[in-house]
């Protein structure tokens, strides 16, 4: 059921000049953060927890919760995470470019809750148009006071630093974009003990939130935790921004408000998704991002909500969904996103590193038609080694949860589609079509 | 004396840049952005400039940038296209686009065109998967693209008719920061401060009106991040 809940985060989208202070200010900006600082920091994360507000990043971390991890010590660093790599999200990006001014007042808000003084805002180098934007709206926000010293006359200071990345998946990942922000390779660090909110960047206690999570705090300073919490239903609350992509009518972003809408409306309603492309049946959909187990037409009437997902046996993560039709190769399918863990893989644990390799060696040769009988088996085999058990959520072998996402589309396309990977070896080919280009 | 890898101009934008920082060294990825805008790669003398800069070894430069996509320890072509064939891209016929492009500019991926206009590249997902197929040209956005509007889209890059929307390749934001920051910055770039003491977070609102965080300056000393060292050995 699509529902008429607010727009939280797309709110001024409609507008061309969404990212200017002109049009942010005329539509209420920057209001969220003059009631925030009447406030006082404890009350403003005392909204933010009453909204149960999960993490956007990926992992659903309660961002209260994460607040309160800082509380013991005093929070020197906020990071705000937008280094969006996942494939197929592109909802940060989105959100980057077309409202920059957002983001930035939900940082400051986020700030002044935690008791920092200074804030890094770390934004995909790739997003050259959104650095542009989100440099303009800083030194739009200095000029209009709400960064700076004694921001709106409140005595809370804040400084915060636009800073690039320059092209590494990991470095969405928060302990190696810490690295990244302190010069070094993206390699993520082990926990325990470098926990963020322990020991973070340049060894200080750390908050690092994802923009999208920013994106939402004007809007529940202003409305209030509870109005928040009234949308969704349990623990997936309030609305969220989905990126729909691959074999629909309608590609694209929907903010729709959480658990009351379902997959199937997603993919299916003329005003979302519009359907399968060329009326085409449905084989399978990634339901968030590439690391996630894949999900087949039993799951389209799964509510788009965080535990619904997760209990049967995927995740929300970042909120992309991709839509894969009856002429996908599954095989082509899986290799391509394998490929990716491959190349991205930062190197430091020999499961993933190694792992990556080998198994994207083995869906090509299969695509290729040099595949053998056994391979299936070793391609499990080796995920086993990657993740014992390959079980959801992945068991970790490795210090970063990149090498346990990888037995993920192997897993699922193997389980569901074993006649189309043996199809490959007997024919000595791919069956399927070609990727059909889509037309311009 | 630091060699000369930057130009004046960039010099002063580096260390406007550097100044931002509590600590010189996180300046190093921006940095390789500054330099790559200057030369469309990462020279190295440019690399030993931004060592001098961020208080660590030319290898250390080297060694960080050649972690990352996006910054090129060789030259480049005018026009870095890359085409994404990740799953969304894919999905919508990349690799189909990928032959197509290799063809029409004459080069396979990873190459750069004998005129030295178009360098190739297979670009891993780029966030644009609701206009796949997705490209970028010196990171600026194309989509979506199939092999007729790739060929009008190497046209006119070859002919200039984007030179306004698609700047030379390195140039990521055209506008810097330019408030709050940069009068202190700039003095702070050429006199090394104390740094403040170790431990205490950083301070904003003390110094001048519109200051930054913490004291702005330079570190003087060498030592990493208030002793903080992640200790990966090998």
């Amino acid at each position: 059921m699509i529902t008429e809940a607010p727009r939280i985060v797309t709110a001024r989208l409609g507008y061309e000049d969404s990212h200017t202070i002109t049009r942010y200010l005329a539509t209420g900006g920057y209001a969220g953060l003059r009631k925030a600082l009447r406030m006082t920091p404890e009350q403003v994360h005392d909204e933010v927890s009453t909204a149960s507000l999960l993490g956007r990043g990926g992992a659903g971390f309660p961002a209260g919760r994460k607040w309160s991890m800082l509380r013991k010590a005093p929070t020197t660093y906020l990071v705000v995470n937008g280094d969006e790599s996942e494939p197929a999200t592109f909802k940060d990006h989105l959100l980057i470019e077309r409202d920059p001014h957002q983001i930035i007042e939900g940082t400051i808000i986020a700030a002044y809750a935690v008791g920092a003084a200074q804030a890094f805002l770390f934004c995909r180098g790739e997003f050259a148009l959104g650095l542009e934007r989100l440099t303009e709206a800083c030194n739009d926000a200095y000029r209009h006071g709400a960064l700076g010293s004694d921001i709106f006359g409140s005595g809370f200071s804040l400084d915060l630093v636009i800073h690039p990345g320059a092209g590494a998946y990991i470095c969405g990942e928060e302990t190696a974009l810490l690295e990244s922000l302190e010069g070094k390779r993206g390699f993520p660090r082990i926990k325990p003990p470098y926990f963020p909110a322990a020991i973070g960047l340049y060894g200080e206690p750390t908050v690092v939130n994802n923009v999208e999570t920013m994106a939402n705090l004007p809007w529940i300073v202003l409305n209030g935790g509870a109005a928040f919490a009234a949308l969704g239903q349990g623990s997936s609350a309030g609305t969220r921004l989905f990126a729909l992509s691959g074999h629909v009518e309608r590609p694209g972003w929907y903010e729709l408000e959480m658990s009351k809408v379902s997959f199937r409306d997603l993919i299916y309603d003329p005003s979302l998704g519009g359907g399968v492309r060329d009326g085409n049946a449905l084989k399978a959909f990634i339901p968030g991002g590439v690391s996630a187990p894949w999900f087949f037409p039993e799951h389209l009437d799964l509510g788009l909500d965080q535990e619904a997902v997760g209990k049967a046996g995927s995740m929300l993560g970042s909120g992309s969904i991709v839509v894969m039709d009856d002429t996908t190769c599954v095989v082509r399918a899986a290799w391509r996103i394998t490929l990716f863990f491959q190349r991205e893989s930062c190197g430091q644990c020999t499961p993933c590193r190694e792992g990556s390799g080998w198994v994207e060696k083995i869906l090509r040769r299969i695509e290729d038609g040099f595949g053998r009988e056994e391979d299936l088996d070793l391609l499990l085999d080796a995920c086993d080694n990657i993740a014992p058990g390959l079980s959801w959520p992945p068991a970790q072998t490795t210090i970063c949860v990149l090498g346990p996402s990888i037995p993920s589309a192997i897993v699922s396309g193997i389980g569901r589609f074993r006649d189309e990977f043996l199809l490959h070896v007997k024919e000595g080919g791919c069956p399927m079509p070609a990727d059909k280009v889509r037309r311009a | 004396m630091a060699p000369a890898g930057l130009s004046a101009e960039t010099l002063t934008k580096a260390q406007a840049v550097v100044a931002c920082y509590p600590e010189r060294r996180s300046a190093l990825i921006p940095l390789c952005h500054l330099a790559q805008a200057e030369d469309g790669y990462l020279t190295a003398e440019a690399m030993e400039e931004i060592a001098h800069l961020t208080g660590c070894s030319a290898a250390e430069v080297k060694g960080t940038a050649t972690f990352y996509d996006m910054l090129h320890t060789e030259p480049v072509g005018r026009y870095l296209i890359a085409v994404c064939t990740n799953i969304a891209c894919m999905l919508a016929g990349a690799y189909e686009v990928l032959v197509h492009a290799e063809e029409r500019l004459g080069v396979r991926v990873g190459q750069t065109s004998r005129d030295g206009l178009f360098t190739l590249e297979e670009a891993e997902c780029l966030a644009g998967c609701d206009r796949a197929v997705c490209v970028q040209v010196n990171h600026r956005f194309f989509g979506p693209i199939d092999e007729v509007t790739f060929d009008r889209l190497a046209e006119e890059l070859a002919e200039g008719s984007l030179s306004a929307t698609v700047p030379p390749h390195g140039v990521l934001s055209r506008v810097s920061r330019n408030v709050g920051l940069p009068a202190q910055a700039a003095a702070a770039a050429s006199v090394s401060r104390n740094p403040q003491s170790a431990g205490e977070p950083p301070t904003p609102g003390r110094g001048t009106a519109a200051g930054p965080a913490g004291s702005g300056g330079q570190r003087s000393g060498e030592s990493p991040a208030q002793g903080f060292d992640p200790g990966r050995t090998p």
